[in-house]
């Protein structure tokens, strides 16, 4: 023994004794991950949530969250002299007196777009697969909350500044609570403690941002990376990859210095933006006044949506005995976000509903292979996408000469006609896939070869594919429509007709696919 | 040959292919090299952040293609982390990917859920246990719980009261009132209607009197647009015509819509536009909305001239300012 393992023994030892690690250790230290780019994704978005945490631990040193009225004597001369918050005074002297404090602010703004957009793209990899599946729900769910979240304490961080256009955006936020029904006045005098903007807003927006929201999210994402590990990985299918069993890599060691390093990566990749890329140049915006505002204001973009969908409201507004509803406000801010992130929460069980399937899935779909359900994330995102444009139509007007009015208009009528559209495109490319891949595995690949044939005729030359690749194009199931019958056995009809109606309708339409090619297809094929 | 569906075969995990360095030692020194130098680029960023932090300077700009000016002491502060950190990923992937071991293993999984007999064990001891504390029987005990962990809940709701004040008429009231003078934002000083010319726009705040700085909370409300067209030009009814002076009308600033603060005003088509989301108000209507999502016209704030010639205003706001409200009547 040398002395260096003697030194690893007697340390493994002591730990061991106090917490009996050794055994979950030696079970977990050779735990299989399975490997796929798509994988990484999440990965992403914890890595900048630990780079938000360093980066906006060092923020607090120097920021100072009072809306108190200081004059500005830094050394940014076009500010000097001018009234501002002592949270917008602190955020200048971070990006001008600090060494590192631009840097370190802007790697935070960089961080926390990379989280949000890794946290969109991480959801789309896990709908677009079929991960949600059981027994994965519970993860859905979490990180449907996390993307709530993150939306929230994003927005609330780029509130933190106190500079003209944060503000606008804040003030914005009051009037969609002023704008709730009965209680709304009530709760931006709560929140605001008092009238908008009153001194009290920042230091409140503070602590969520840096302690209760952060806080959360850590649990949340504990309990979702638990949950991950427990339940153990999803994989792609392919030779060898069934429902019983999980193919990759063992975590010690390559796992474990693929997954480190990519940390340094991101991390990395953040700090280069930090560096060459300016974000969110307060000092050019002013303090926040009111009475004032900077054309082009809008929100980082994921909040633009909601902009967009605000902008493009019909102007709508009840008065009723004496009292206001404003749809104008509740519907773009409220409702159809409200509708929005509960059906997407509750996605799982509504296609569990559809195909009747409560079995587990560990196998990950292809997304062609599920033409519905792709389709459906297609057309949502396209509306998210719509709504988005429609948050920037102040830039995209000037930007290409159009009139505001004819970018909103196209968003007005675009947000309700382009999803349809888009369902319908997707799912005919899904299954024109689906045909080309039965073409593939019945015919093989095209070489591009041309062979003459004795009596003049040219055919292509078709190479057969390897049986991994068929395997592998072949391994889905496809599950027929459910028999629901709108009679009972003794011709009665059945209770809750109408739903039964859907379902039946919807599963239908969710069967539909071309047929996978089987093994009698092929040796039909070789006779001829 | 039977007429059953046959499904194409699983032909099972593919051997494993050794990697170059796996087989050939020259190889395998190459990729040693090859991270050894990666971890070393990361020395050098590390150098280069220290070197940037203590020697540029903080005011020497230079111009860098695409980038623009370019603080130095920034720039290369932030180049020499983003090389420290990048390449420690870079060799350690680099490492795992030519030297670490790279054979695909299958490990199974195990069923979620538990045994039917741990599951029926579960439920008994659930039972008995809870029988044993007799929920079920001591309902006196249960409805006294119910009312008091119902009732506990109440406490930090009632304890968030004093976060703000009631709103009682703040959101209906300015501090216009009849008489005030319009003072210009800034400099406030006082403004006569020859000051403005035909076309023009200037931005307002009710006369400020004492000592203390204005409060925001006061110029999200008082804010006003002055505004000067030709008489003529006005299509309105006489009752706001007589709340105009010689051409100019003056109104809210702060949007009926969400309070942005309705700060474009284009020349040519005598639109007010709000730049949060683009409500469009057309001025010689009485700031009627022409396009956009808010429901109201900017109030309109009743104006004339006092003895010296100042413009004041005529009486408070007839409406309240500002984005709608539950409480609100029109």
């Amino acid at each position: 023994m040398t002395a260096r393992e003697r030194v690893a023994g007697t340390v493994a030892n002591y730990v061991d004794e106090r917490t009996g690690a050794a055994k979950w250790m030696k079970k977990n230290l050779t735990k299989v991950f399975p490997d796929h780019w798509s994988f990484l994704l999440g990965e992403i978005v914890l890595y900048s949530f630990i780079i938000l945490l360093l980066s906006g631990t060092f923020l607090t040193f120097w920021y100072d969250p009072s809306q108190r009225e200081v004059i500005y004597d830094g050394s940014y001369v076009p500010l000097q002299g001018l009234h501002m918050s002592a949270a917008y005074a602190s955020t200048l002297h971070i990006s001008f007196e600090i060494r590192g404090g631009m840097l370190m602010r802007q790697i935070h703004h960089w961080a926390a777009l990379i989280f949000m957009a890794g946290m969109v793209v991480h959801l789309m990899r896990v709908y677009f697969t079929g991960a949600f599946r059981k027994p994965r729900e519970f993860n859905w769910i979490i990180g449907v909350g996390l993307l709530t979240l993150g939306i929230v304490e994003g927005f609330l961080g780029y509130s933190l500044p106190d500079d003209l256009l944060s503000g606008t955006g804040i003030r914005i936020a009051e009037a969609i609570i002023q704008a709730l029904p009965v209680v709304g006045s009530y709760l931006a005098f709560f929140a605001f403690g008092g009238a908008f903007p009153g001194e009290a807003f920042i230091p409140r927006i503070f602590t969520v941002h840096i302690l209760l929201l952060p806080g959360i999210f850590l649990a949340l994402i504990t309990v979702h990376l638990m949950l991950v590990w427990y339940q153990k990985h999803t994989q792609w299918p392919g030779p060898g990859r069934t429902e019983k069993n999980v193919v990759g890599y063992p975590l010690m060691p390559a796992y474990m210095a693929k997954a480190g390093g990519f940390f340094f990566i991101v991390f990395g990749v953040t700090a280069f933006l930090g560096a060459v890329a300016s974000i969110n140049p307060i000092w050019l915006y002013g303090p926040y006044n009111p009475g004032q505002v900077s054309a082009g204001s809008q929100p980082d973009w994921y909040m633009g949506w909601l902009d967009g969908l605000v902008r493009m409201a019909p102007p709508l507004e009840t008065y009723l005995f004496g009292y206001t509803i404003s749809w104008n406000i509740l519907i773009p801010g409220l409702i159809i976000p409200g509708i929005l992130f509960t059906g997407l929460a509750l996605y799982p069980f509504i296609e569990s509903w559809i195909t009747g399937d409560k079995r587990e899935h560990h196998l990950l779909d292809r997304p062609r292979n599920v033409p519905n359900r792709t389709a459906l994330g297609v057309m949502s995102l396209t509306f998210m996408l719509v709504a988005l444009i429609n948050g920037g139509n102040d830039i995209i007007a000037t930007t290409f000469s159009l009139s505001i009015n004819q970018v909103m208009w196209f968003s007005r009528i675009g947000i309700i006609i382009l999803p349809p559209i888009a369902f319908v495109i997707t799912k005919r490319i899904c299954l024109s896939l689906q045909r080309a891949d039965r073409e593939l595995v019945l015919h093989g690949r095209e070489t591009g070869r041309l062979l003459m044939l004795p009596h003049g005729e040219f055919v292509e030359v078709h190479e057969p594919i390897s049986p991994e690749l068929a395997w592998k194009l072949t391994a889905h199931e496809q599950a027929p429509a459910l028999a629901l019958e709108d009679v009972d056995a003794r011709g009665v009809r059945r209770a809750g007709g109408l739903k039964n109606k859907l379902r039946k309708r919807m599963s239908q339409a969710n069967a539909e696919s071309i047929a996978k090619p089987t093994a009698n297809d092929l040796k039909e094929i070789e006779h001829h | 040959m039977s007429n059953e569906i046959e499904a194409i075969k699983d032909p099972g995990l593919p051997a494993h292919v050794h990697r170059q360095a796996d087989t050939d030692p020259v190889a395998e020194k190459r990729a040693e090299r090859q991270v050894a130098i990666l971890f070393l680029i990361s020395a050098l960023g590390t150098v280069l952040f220290i070197f940037a932090y203590y020697f540029i300077p903080e005011d020497v700009f230079f111009f860098f293609p695409v980038l623009g000016n370019t603080n130095a002491h920034q720039l290369f502060l932030g180049l020499g982390l983003a090389m420290a950190l990048f390449f420690i990923g870079a060799a350690a992937i680099h490492w795992a990917k030519t030297l670490m071991p790279d054979e695909e293993v299958i490990a199974m999984r195990h069923t979620l859920r538990s045994d039917d007999e741990d599951r029926d064990a579960l439920v008994a001891t659930v039972k008995e246990r809870a029988g044993a504390a007799g929920l079920g029987r001591r309902s006196l005990i249960k409805r006294s719980m119910g009312l008091s962990l119902g009732l506990i809940g109440l406490s930090p709701l009632i304890l968030l009261r004093d976060l703000g004040p009631l709103p009682g008429d703040d959101l209906t009231k300015t501090s216009w009132k009849a008489g005030t003078r319009l003072v210009t934002d800034p400099g406030d000083r006082p403004i006569r209607p020859e000051d403005l010319e035909v076309g023009a726009v200037a931005q307002v705040l009710p006369e400020h009197v004492g000592k203390e700085r204005r409060h925001l909370s006061d110029i999200a409300k008082d804010a006003v647009l002055l505004i000067r067209l030709r008489p003529e030009e006005f299509q309105l009814s006489s009752e706001r015509l007589s709340w105009t002076y010689d051409g100019i009308i003056a109104f809210s600033k702060i949007c009926s819509h969400m309070g942005c603060a309705v700060a474009l005003y284009e020349q040519t088509t005598k639109h007010l536009l709000c730049p949060c989301h683009q409500s469009t108000f057309d001025v010689p209507r009485a700031a009627k909305v022409i396009f956009g999502p808010s429901a109201r016209a900017l109030p309109q704030l009743a104006i004339t001239v006092d003895s010296e010639g100042y413009l004041i205003a005529q009486k408070p706001f007839s409406e309240p300012v500002g984005p709608s409200f539950w409480e609100r009547s029109s």
